[in-house]
């Protein structure tokens, strides 16, 4: 039965994978500056999945800090960069 | 490891290891196909969220499994990507709006 779990991990592996490459080719792609921010968060959220996948598939723990801290500078770079196309600067005086 | 992982986690696991899988290609086949920012943007937040649950899920059902006891901190990232997803999809929207071509020109 755990062969059945270990091909899905594969499967979702795959589909995570093509959609990272989606992404990337938005980001080199997109028209304008917020949908480059938009396909760079996607990648970051994508790579995300990609190494909590992998922890379930290895069955360590480690993976699960590195997942919490792509998480969290993916948020911070997004933000600051929506911000920085909102008003210019990213922090105002 | 996953040597012996009873039968309650690895049927729940796999359908939500596959859905994880189509969600989140579907969301971002979208940000390729979509015609605009804002479909794209829709597209993308909707996908991943659920996604990310489903992966989520999936792996606090395994740990449980293999530690024998309820293991719960993969939640703190579910958590995360809830309360902030929408901060960064809000960001960008204004982004967005405020760099949008359309928009009437402020006299200033």
């Amino acid at each position: 039965m755990t062969t059945v779990l270990y091909w899905a991990g594969m499967f979702a592996l795959c589909c995570f994978a093509l959609a990272l490459i989606c992404a990337a080719i938005q980001l080199l792609r997109g028209p304008t500056p917020q949908d480059r921010v938009l396909a760079l968060d996607t990648m970051y959220v994508n790579g995300m999945l990609i190494i909590l996948v992998l922890g379930v598939q290895f069955g360590t723990r480690l993976y699960f800090d590195i997942a919490l801290l792509i998480s969290m500078f993916g948020f911070v770079s997004s933000a600051a960069m929506a911000k920085f196309l909102l008003r210019g600067e990213v922090i105002e005086p | 490891m996953m040597n012996d992982l009873p039968l309650w986690v690895s049927l729940p696991g796999t359908v939500l290891l596959v859905l994880a899988g189509v969600l989140t290609l579907t969301g971002s086949l979208g940000l390729l196909r979509l015609k605009r920012f804002y479909s794209r943007l829709h597209a993308v937040t909707l996908g991943n969220t659920m996604g990310a649950g489903s992966v989520l899920a999936t792996s606090v059902l395994v740990s449980s499994a293999v530690a024998s006891r309820p293991v719960l901190h993969e939640l703190l990232i579910l958590m995360f990507l809830v309360l902030v997803s929408p901060v960064t999809a809000i960001l960008l929207m204004q982004a967005g709006l405020r760099r949008d071509p359309r928009r009437p020109v402020p006299d200033d």
